[in-house]
């Protein structure tokens, strides 16, 4: 019963911030804006299921000593190694592969990386 | 040899449900060999170093992680929770060195600067200079502090 309360909580702290990073989508201007909100919102809000399942299944191995539970566990924290890897790697590559077919952000108030490639590209012409 | 021992582990890990069975180690032993026929192609001089086994790196890791990373996190978090509903931003690509010369200390920092909500690591040249793309610019100028705050100076304990 306590346990529910809690793994709820937490499932219902993810569920906030993964509504914002939905919300992000919509309310930002450019690519760039809008990979903040959709994958930093969305690992915050992950993290939290991640944190949530971790409490509900160590519960359930102490409670009732079931091996599965302890699988689950491990899984759980393979898992969110991965997430914790893969996430700003996927959201790098995305930014990167954006800006180099020549998408800009746009507001911006700076961009050293287009005055830095393009000083590359007057010196390679 | 290293990457072979690991995926063999690893995938034991994955696969173990409460006994082992020795189809699955078979499997375990096949599968490490197809992941040590890929990855030692890409390999180059000095990539398998096992300088990352010394466990006081492990131990600031872990310090890292849960202490000035967390908070980070966390902060940053609210921060752009609140931006995403008033829609105040003032973004930009704003570059910094942080002077990190291996490989795996730059990866440390790019992911940690872009797991932090309002920064984002664009690109990475080859002297090691950061292009971060920031959502919301107090300078024009900034310096390492103003982007990653710690991270940086964790990043040149943990791997230097």
């Amino acid at each position: 019963m306590i346990l529910g309360f809690f793994v709820g909580l937490l499932l219902l702290v993810s569920l906030f911030f993964n509504c914002l990073g939905v919300v992000s989508l919509y309310r930002f201007p450019d690519v760039y804006t809008r990979l903040h909100g959709a994958t930093k919102c969305s690992t915050f809000g992950t993290l939290f299921v991640v944190f949530g399942l971790l409490l509900y299944s160590f519960a359930r191995f102490m409670g009732e000593g079931e091996l599965r539970f302890l699988v689950l566990f491990i899984h759980v924290v393979v898992g969110g190694i991965v997430l914790l890897i893969s996430n700003p790697t996927g959201a790098h590559a995305l930014a990167r592969a954006a800006h180099r077919s020549g998408i800009l952000p746009e507001p911006s108030a700076i961009d050293v990386l287009e005055e830095a490639e393009k000083r590359k590209r007057e010196a390679a012409a | 040899m290293f990457a072979f021992v690991m995926s063999f582990f690893v995938y034991l890990l994955l696969s173990w449900s409460g006994s082992i069975s020795i189809q699955e180690v078979t499997i375990a032993l096949l599968v490490a060999v197809a992941v040590v026929s890929v990855a030692s192609g890409s390999s180059r001089p000095g990539f398998w170093s096992l300088r990352g086994l010394d466990p006081r790196r492990w131990w600031l890791f872990l310090r890292y992680v849960c202490g000035p990373f967390a908070v980070g996190l966390t902060l940053a978090n609210w921060d752009v929770a609140k931006r995403v509903i008033t829609g105040e931003i003032n973004p930009g690509i704003v570059k910094f060195n942080p002077r990190l010369k291996t490989d795996m200390g730059r990866m440390m920092l790019a992911n940690s600067i872009t797991l932090t909500p309002g920064t984002l690591t664009v690109d990475i040249d080859d002297d090691g200079v950061f292009y971060v793309h920031a959502i919301n610019l107090t300078s024009l100028a900034p310096t390492e502090q103003d982007i990653c705050g710690t991270f940086g100076q964790w990043t040149r304990r943990i791997t230097g």
